[in-house]
């Protein structure tokens, strides 16, 4: 059996107090010691930032599973605020405005059994969402992951977080660019059929 | 300086892309259920969209795509489903009822999962500070709501009806009145954000965003259709809109629930 699907549409510009939610990018539990932040911008096809972009992630736990768990979006029962997650739960799910720069941060703990995280990208103008991989470095051995070795080495790269030059250990910059502007490459976005 | 896009200039884009499509599917080409992600009459995607083709990951089992978040009781209130009463006042406009089941594409119910959703008020405005179109914003109405999906896959919102709203893809450009949906299938490959339309709108033609879909069957599964059974006398009128999520899942999941 195969039902046809239903279409995709743009994000459009108006989801800002449908989708956002606070501390949205900070996945790992407040203060935990293997914390590793991956930030950066998304830029369109003129390199300008993206200013009404959205970035999801989802990965495995620490410990390999990748069940997830509810509460990204925890809610106060009585007044309906999202409060945020317990702290203790790891839900594996992150969801992040890009702000007026065009920049988004994730705070997260290293995925177990994956080497990477799994990143959608919604914008305004985009009129289907885009799949793309921010690689760990300290878990990645491009030569044996089969999708980092199919590609030349300037299009892996694209899918290489990489440590950020002058900021603490766990810092890593992963920048997202939705076209070829002229100079710097276009991020590899992913089908899965 | 540029002379001014009018609805004729983007109306002719739409004709041609269209008769573009109907030739590549006449030639043998694969039905596009999505938008080309660069279909210039919608003018904002020129420069949001990759120019090289997607990197196919098939047959790795092992894909962390395969799988996706959960959601729950705690990331829901028991209002969020109607947007009617989630202020002191009610919300003026046409009271209704959207409903209808997400499936996977293999026609399995998607349960538990999240649903949201956003909209313009009555007048055709967001409650968003960024929406500058000159019409009444309503105190009682936000216009976003969330549920869960039920055990058949099962979801209902309340809400009023949005009114259609210009943009500034052209002159005298105009959306369709819509209601916007974001949705998790069990996997992060089937993740799905999309519009719902309002059946019988006259503005679809002339809408770049919709037309994007240049399948006319799957622009089709884009409009709810009216129920008369889902009205609720002297409260709200009914409409159904059923869900198809696209993409694969990892089958282990099923069997390890
Ligand atoms: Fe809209």
């Amino acid at each position: 059996m195969s039902l046809a699907p239903t279409p995709s549409q743009t994000v459009g510009p108006f989801y800002g107090y449908a989708l956002p939610f606070a501390k949205g990018g900070d996945i790992a539990p407040t203060g935990h010691p293997d914390t590793v932040t991956v930030h950066g911008y998304v830029y369109d096809g003129a390199g300008l930032p993206i200013p009404d972009a959205i970035v999801e992630v989802w990965q495995p736990a620490p410990d390999g599973s990748r069940t997830g768990a509810p509460g990204s979006l925890r809610r106060d029962p009585v007044k309906g605020e999202i409060i945020g997650r317990d702290g203790v739960a790891f839900t594996g799910f992150g969801r992040i405005a890009t702000d007026a720069d065009g920049h988004y941060v994730i705070r997260t703990l290293p995925p177990g059994g994956a080497p990477y995280l799994s990143l959608i990208v919604f914008a305004r103008g985009l009129l289907h969402h885009l799949y793309t991989r921010a690689y760990l470095p300290e878990l990645t051995d491009p030569t044996a992951d089969p999708l980092l070795a199919s590609l030349s080495p300037e299009r892996r790269d694209t899918l290489l977080a990489t440590p950020d030059t002058g900021s603490a250990p766990g810092v890593l910059r992963f920048d997202i660019r939705l076209q070829y502007d002229g100079v710097h490459e276009e991020t590899v976005f992913l089908a899965f059929d | 300086m540029t002379t001014p896009l009018t609805q004729g200039d983007i109306s002719a884009e739409i004709a041609d892309e269209r008769e573009a499509y109907a030739k590549r599917v006449a030639d043998g080409a694969p039905v596009e259920n999505h938008p080309s992600r660069g279909y210039a009459p919608y003018r904002s995607s020129v420069l949001r969209h990759p120019k090289q083709p997607l990197v196919a990951v098939n047959g790795d089992p092992e894909a962390v795509e395969l799988t996706g978040p959960a959601f729950g009781v705690t990331d829901i209130t028991a209002f969020d489903h109607d947007l009617t009463r989630q202020h002191h006042g009610e919300p003026l406009g046409e009271r209704i009822k959207v409903t209808g089941r997400i499936l996977d594409r293999e026609g399995r119910a998607v349960r538990g999962q999240l649903i949201e959703i956003w909209q313009a008020n009555a007048s055709g405005r967001y409650a968003h500070q960024r929406d500058d179109h000159p019409a009444p914003l309503d105190p009682n109405f936000t216009g976003v709501g969330r549920t869960l999906t039920g055990t058949d896959g099962e979801y209902e919102f309340v809400t009023i009806k949005p009114g259609a709203y210009p943009w500034r893809n052209h002159v005298n450009a105009w959306r369709p009145a819509h209601i916007h949906f974001s949705l998790f299938g069990t996997a992060f490959t089937q993740r799905l954000v999309t519009q719902m339309y309002f059946p019988g709108d006259p503005l679809f033609a002339y809408d770049p965003i919709l037309q994007s879909v240049t399948d006319e069957s799957a622009r089709a599964r884009l409009v709810a259709a009216y129920d008369h059974d889902l009205s609720t006398p002297e409260w709200s009128l009914g409409y159904r809109w059923d869900i198809v999520l696209d993409g694969p899942a990892a089958t282990w999941i099923e069997e390890g629930r």
